[in-house]
């Protein structure tokens, strides 16, 4: 065997050489999110929450949430009744869970259609300039001239109550903020190189909105939609509190509050407890939405 | 600097243009007409014409528009359909006592916040930031109209200390004594919790970015004392702490409604829940146009005093 001949063989059988993959940006930002403690158990304890309510139909006895006049409002740690009963005998934790439901929903959907609609007035405004984006972001002006929660109020007391009207109220309120969020990320993004480089390229402004503008606007829109999620799940029972929401007996946490209300001379502990889980998925929601930011703070 | 307040003055009238019409359409959006609540069940389709007629409604949007905004103008926002009363007569004593409830929650909120936000700005223990911090997230995620319900619980129900609804014996904001003081702790407390919050922790971040500045450095290494220091960085600080606590000062009035309901203080945002809950649209669309109106007149005041604090801002 000549030497020439051995080296061929050497790198023929030599085991390949390991090339690191290079993960990318998103990797980054899971790998963070990970990391982050406060971020990390607020996602479990959101995720226990959304869980419970989601099989609410399969963990919570159907007696449990009939009414029994002989068992109003009893104490916290009661038998059968971990944390007692509301004010026509139904179980509170099992109508804290089915409350999960339409809470949860009236906090979500809204951030995702105000995501949808703000995010796509923002990048269309931000990417045409000019006229259109004049006419978007005075518009947008216009509804910032209003506090957020009386404009929820006003839209939904005029709309009449009903989840549906709630959920149009709650997306009116929250698109003008994500709006901006999105038009000043495009604005920011349409002036640099790669964008002109791309338009040089010939490519069609669809092309470079999908494939360049929206990759790097996708991440504010999404870290500033997140942190709405909490708010809207304050105002949601906020508007049920004031009887705009879900109709009796349909369970909702700001509902509860309202009816709980009545019996706060009588039963006080029962009546604070669906205000505390508003406030706990809230906080969550508030941390997680931080610890996301931090996290998609890092450079790809 | 004349300048300057004519055109933020100009971008101001847009605005509440758009304001009136969204208030303008209130009405037009629920279901049926506003005069559902004064025609009777069994009147018949010419009735009802006639009705409309009468009020106006048979004619285009947009005259209804013109003619609505020509009587607002003049101070008129029509009639309550509950009372019969003018809603302006009903709103102005509501506004009254809402203004008293903010004012007090107003200065709770910044002694509060500046004072949280300052320390924790300044403080050189991580624990007194930590404290601060937590108060805040809690702050801003907290349904307030709960907070209220739970200091009733405490303060009304357990200990028996303070009233938990209404305003006492006084009817009108001038009957309002020393003695009915103890009326206003609860809701002010309540309503001052959100803007308390976001004003401490607005504080901290702004006075801890101004720290990281270079000209910190070079008034520390030119010798000058702690205090003088702080003096500076606060200054430096304060047109961002100003905008964002004028902001909540204005925020604060659209959600005294929940903190009304709960306290049964007889305000805008209580005179708002009524509207709604008996359906009067000419009162909801009065209520709702005042305090918008208000809201944007306040954040053209604070558009006004940032000047004060940072001479730059005219310039730009």
């Amino acid at each position: 065997m000549t030497g020439i001949e051995a080296h061929v063989l050497s790198i023929e059988t030599a085991e390949p050489v390991r090339i690191r993959k290079r993960r990318g940006y998103w990797w980054a930002v899971w790998r963070r999110l990970l990391q982050d403690r406060v971020a990390m158990s607020c996602a479990c304890v959101l995720v226990i929450i959304i869980a419970a309510a989601a099989l609410a139909p399969l963990i919570v006895p159907a007696q449990a949430m009939k009414n029994s006049i002989a068992h109003r409002l009893l104490p916290i740690l009661s038998d059968g009744h971990i944390l007692g009963t509301d004010e026509l005998g139904r179980d509170m934790l099992g109508r804290l869970v089915y409350g999960g439901r339409v809470s949860l929903l009236m906090g979500i959907l809204p951030v995702l259609v105000a995501m949808l609609v703000g995010g796509t007035l923002g990048i269309f405004a931000g990417f045409t300039g000019r006229f259109i984006n004049m006419l978007i972001m005075r518009l947008v002006d216009v509804f910032f001239a209003f506090p957020s929660v009386l404009l929820a109020v006003g839209l939904a007391g005029a709309l009449g109550s009903g989840a549906v009207n709630c959920l149009i109220a709650l997306s009116v309120v929250l698109t003008p903020a994500i709006a901006r969020v999105a038009e000043a990320a495009t604005t920011q993004i349409r002036s640099q190189g790669f964008i002109e480089a791309a338009v040089a390229t010939g490519a069609s402004r669809f092309q470079i909105i999908t494939g360049h503008v929206l990759s790097n606007v996708i991440g504010p829109i999404v870290t500033y939609s997140s942190s709405q999620v909490s708010l809207a799940i304050v105002l949601a029972s906020g508007l049920s509190f004031l009887g705009l929401g879900v109709s009796p007996p349909t369970a909702d946490w700001g509902l509860m509050l309202n009816t709980l209300r009545q019996s706060l001379y009588v039963a006080p502990m029962n009546a604070v407890l669906p205000g505390l889980i508003i406030l706990i998925t809230s906080v969550c929601f508030n941390l997680f939405s931080d610890g996301l930011r931090s996290a998609l703070d890092v450079k790809p | 600097m004349l300048l300057y307040v004519l055109r933020r003055a100009l971008a101001v009238v847009p605005i509440l243009f758009g304001v009136s019409v969204i208030c303008f359409s209130l009405v037009h959006l629920g279901p049926g007409d506003a005069i559902n609540a004064i025609t009777p069940d069994n009147a018949t389709p010419e009735v009802i014409a006639a009705i409309r007629k009468a009020y106006g409604f048979d004619r285009p949007l947009p005259i209804q528009y013109f003619d609505w905004l020509g009587l607002v103008l003049s101070g008129n926002l029509g009639t309550s359909i509950l009372t019969g009363r003018s809603v302006a007569a009903e709103i102005v004593p509501a506004a009254l006592h809402t203004s008293v409830l903010a004012v007090c929650a107003i200065c709770v909120s910044l002694f509060a916040g500046l004072a949280m936000g300052m320390l924790a700005g300044f403080a050189r223990q991580r624990w007194a930031d930590r404290l601060v911090s937590s108060f805040a997230v809690l702050g801003v995620s907290v349904p307030h109209y709960w907070m209220g319900i739970v200091l009733v619980a405490v303060f009304s129900v357990k200990l028996g200390l303070l009233p938990a609804m209404g305003m006492g014996p006084a009817t009108a904001i001038s009957e309002f004594g020393l003695n009915d003081l103890k009326f206003i702790i609860l809701p002010a407390l309540t309503l001052s919790l959100i803007p308390t919050a976001i004003i401490a922790r607005t504080t901290r971040a702004t006075i801890a970015e101004t720290r990281k500045n270079d000209f910190v450095q070079t008034l520390r290494s030119v010798g000058l004392g702690r205090r003088r220091i702080i003096w500076h960085v606060t200054k430096n600080a304060a047109p961002a702490i100003l905008t964002v606590s004028g902001l909540q000062i204005a925020q604060l009035l659209g959600g005294s409604i929940l903190v009304e309901t709960v306290f049964a203080w007889p305000g805008t945002g209580y005179l708002l829940n009524t509207a709604i809950t008996t359906r009067d649209l000419p009162l909801l669309q009065g209520t709702i146009l005042v305090l918008a109106t208000f809201f944007v007149l306040m954040n053209f005041i604070v558009d006004m005093l940032q000047p004060l604090c940072d001479p730059r801002i005219v310039r730009q």
